[in-house]
């Protein structure tokens, strides 16, 4: 009873909405401690939707919960980074301190325990959100006395050693993470612009700032290279009441970290740049589409947003212009498939976070029917130092095709993990040698959906024409286990296919089952051609992204580091499969039937010597 | 010296014999069959063991016990080609469906309890058969690819008679098996 008052008010506060579910499920959650099946019949019914619509959006994000969570909720991120920093000491630690495992709840209901594949911290790993709150550099020691200052009933803050840097320890996000800068260059780090790059804006039309930044030839950072302009221009021709402006704040590829940093240091400029791209599409509202793991920036966000609104540089008639756009803040849930802008468009709905069919185009057809543009948290901060500083001055710095500088997320084994702005076209070795990476044996170039390459390959480029990165440099020394990287890939895909498309659902199921069998020793040369054949068939007939993308990691090392393959592989020239085990296949048989085998016990017959009998 | 006939195998492991049913269906031209094959081991002749190695072995059903796994490991030792025939030999069938209980502590004892103990089905005696003849159950339905290597798999539910025709026919020409649209269209 007392709950139903609870939901009633929170759905009426969102105004009964089934496009804001998120916002009902994450405060539902966050007061109820769960979504409980009998509430998601309520939720429907208060928002004029099916009980299975609601119960379809709590199933499919990581971070929705139908069972009750303890009091504190402990997220351990399992990327391959963290793996390499401690990871199984961290888990071993949890589950000897509260003799629980991934997924379960304390018999007090004192404590709930879940893995997180990436939460945004692989330059200051092993991490781990609890309470929402990020803990990094995290060692047993430091666990065990979080855990037992949680019992006493002490805030995580309380017990973590000190403030980050930075704005860090700002009253409003009061976190250890540090930014880890470690270069800045001359777009995005250096110095505040003071929304001279929003005045600039506003004194030329919508379709000036949009040749303004097309001729700055600014290509989208997270990932895919698009040209930004060129998206913007489609969404402006397009005739409609009103467009839509979205950031892509769902830095979810293992590895990545550098929006983390713009969040924190430059949300300002970031604002700055939606509002630009904003007025140049001429939308008025925004969202901000923020991933669960960075939720404790969310206050600070709030201030800088209702900052700018008083200084009437967001809201209505924008700097005394007749220029409306006003943004609110999306949080997200944990879904590595949002970061694809049709799933994120789809997230913002309230529905679950699966890509739609393309064409048509969110520039053509997207939130809500609107034209929308979705763009990185790194492109919108592109935006004002180049209307300040002016196109030329941008498209100086460079290649030929990859104008600007571009935030590297740089973690792994190295001296100075960290946030990197270097130009576009820097090689990857002069990357390694900065960040002090020794006996490096291979780096990751863009996160999972990247590639992974040896030695040979070093001396490439990072930029559009060479290799495109979305910023993640993950690297690894000759002491890492090449295969068991590539399969931890595998295993993430596997996690986060939204599972809508069959190649993608079942198509890296059966990559990372024959990845197993390789790496169990049981591998042949025809192994290979199929990992090669699945690969391509995966890529080619999947929906979205993260299909087209997923196979990278097994193409790559198997490009790469052939080797490493080969040394594994050997013929069976029986004919039999080797991954198949009579003896394991029949275990469970001889418990049940209470009997052994005929063929295959060896004292009733010799080996498999029953054929002539027959 | 006329050439010797090419010799052929059949099996039904965890299959229904629809198969082997169609293979019937080549009608009249089993008798241009016999003018260039003979059958070996084969329920069709019920010869219960190989006596002779063979040119072809056609393998109906997947594996759900251990004297499938067995039988199919006898083939690929006895056949220079060995093909996969119909839906239960190469993706599981019908029998495949028990591997849907994934998430049970104990999936075998799950399934076999809802067939024989829990279930509708008239069961008076509600027991699991047992006889010490019986095969031991596999722990799941295995494809014959994941136990024996493959070297043509026909498909089809069951295959029609001409297509095994097709596909036989050029197999015993030494001739790569190559099947038209119309043969591997189901609907």
């Amino acid at each position: 009873m007392e709950h139903q008052k609870v939901i009633q008010q929170i759905c009426a506060d969102l105004g009964n909405d089934p496009k804001r579910m998120m916002d009902i499920l994450w405060t539902v959650q966050d007061r109820l401690g769960c979504i409980a099946p009998a509430s998601m019949g309520l939720i429907a019914d208060l928002t004029h939707t099916q009980r299975v619509v609601v119960e379809g959006v709590v199933s499919f994000y990581a971070f929705f919960h139908q069972e009750v969570q303890g009091q504190n909720v402990i997220y351990l991120c399992e990327d391959i980074i963290d793996q390499h920093a401690g990871f199984n000491a961290l888990k071993e630690t949890v589950e000897s301190c509260l003799g629980i495992q991934p997924g379960q709840m304390t018999k007090d209901g004192l404590f709930s325990f879940y893995l997180a594949p990436s939460i945004g911290m692989c330059d200051q790993a092993p991490a781990a959100l609890i309470n929402q709150t990020p803990v990094t550099k995290l060692t047993p020691t430091l666990l065990k006395r979080i855990i037992n200052n949680l019992r006493k009933g002490k805030p995580v803050a309380a017990t973590i050693p000190k403030l980050g840097d930075g704005n860090n320890s700002h009253p409003l996000i009061q976190s250890m993470v540090q930014n880890n800068v470690r270069k800045q260059g001359e777009v995005l780090l250096s110095g505040h612009q003071n929304d001279e790059g929003l005045s600039k804006a506003l004194s030329l039309s919508p379709a000036e700032v949009i040749d303004y930044v097309l001729k700055a030839d600014l290509k989208g950072r997270g990932g895919a290279g698009y040209r930004s302009a060129e998206k913007w221009k489609i969404a402006a021709d397009t005739p409609a009441k009103s467009r839509f402006l979205i950031c892509n704040a769902d830095e979810g590829e293992p590895g990545t970290f550098k929006d983390r940093l713009l969040l924190t240091e430059r949300a300002h400029q970031l604002i700055e740049g939606m509002t630009i791209a904003a007025y140049a599409i001429e939308a008025t509202q925004g969202i901000l589409y923020l991933r669960a793991e960075y939720r404790y920036l969310q206050p600070y966000l709030e201030s800088v947003l209702s900052e700018r609104r008083q200084k009437a540089l967001l809201g209505e008639n924008i700097s005394d212009t007749d220029f409306d756009f006003d943004i609110r803040i999306q949080l997200g849930a944990g879904a590595y498939i949002c970061g694809e802008e049709s799933a994120l468009i789809s997230s913002c709905e309230g529905k679950r976070g699966e890509p739609t069919t393309k064409p048509p185009f969110p520039a053509v057809y997207g939130y809500l029917g609107l034209p929308t543009i979705v763009n990185n948290v790194e492109t919108f901060c592109n935006l004002p130092p180049i209307l300040a500083k002016g196109s030329d001055w941008f498209r100086s710095i460079g290649t030929e095709k990859s104008k600007g500088t571009k935030l590297l997320s740089v973690c792994g084994d190295c001296d100075r993990p960290g946030i990197y702005e270097l130009p576009m076209g820097i090689k990857l070795s002069e990357v390694l040698s900065s960040c002090g990476a020794l006996n490096t044996e291979a780096v990751q170039v863009g996160g999972a959906s990247g590639v992974l390459i040896g030695r040979s390959d070093f001396d490439r480029q990072l930029c559009f024409e060479d290799l495109p990165t979305a910023g993640a440099i993950m690297i690894f020394n000759s002491q890492r286990n090449i295969l068991k990287i590539v399969n931890y890939f595998m295993h993430f895909f596997i996690e986060e296919s939204c599972g809508y498309c069959t190649p993608c659902r079942v198509g890296n199921v059966f990559l990372k089952e024959r990845l197993d069998k390789i790496m169990n020793g049981l591998g042949e040369p025809a192994d290979l051609e199929y990992l090669r054949n699945l690969s391509a068939t995966v890529r080619e007939t999947s929906r979205c992204g993260l299909g087209h993308t997923s196979p990278n990691p097994i193409l790559s090392s198997m490009e790469n580091f052939p080797l490493v393959y080969a040394a594994l592989l050997k013929e069976h020239p029986s004919g039999e499969q080797a991954g198949f085990n009579i003896q394991k296949a029949l275990d469970e048989s001889r418990i049940i039937a209470k009997r052994r085998s005929l063929i295959y016990d060896p004292d009733f017959s010799s080996g498999e010597g029953r054929g002539n009998q027959e | 010296m006329s050439k010797r006939k090419v010799r052929i195998a059949t099996t039904s492991l965890a299959g229904c014999f629809g198969c082997h049913m169609s293979l019937l269906d080549i009608d009249e031209r089993i008798v241009d069959l016999m003018a260039i094959a003979e059958f070996d081991r084969s329920p069709l002749n019920d010869k219960k063991t190989f006596t002779r190695r063979c040119d072809i072995g056609l393998v109906e059903g997947g594996c759900c016990n251990e004297d499938n796994v067995h039988v199919l490991k006898e083939f690929r030792k006895n056949c220079d080609v060995l093909v996969a025939v119909g839906q239960c030999a190469i993706m599981g069938g019908l029998p495949v469906m028990r591997n849907a209980i994934m998430h049970s502590e104990d999936p075998l004892r799950e399934c076999l309890d809802e067939a024989y103990t829990t279930s509708k089905v008239l069961n008076p005696s509600k027991q699991i058969p047992n006889d010490p003849a019986l095969p031991l159950i596999l722990d799941k339905v295995y494809t014959c690819a994941q136990v024996v290597k493959i070297d043509y798999q026909i498909p089809g539910c069951p295959p029609s008679g001409d297509t095994l025709w097709a596909a036989l026919t050029a197999l015993i020409k030494n001739e790569e098996p190559t099947l038209d649209y119309a043969l591997i269209k189901f609907d």
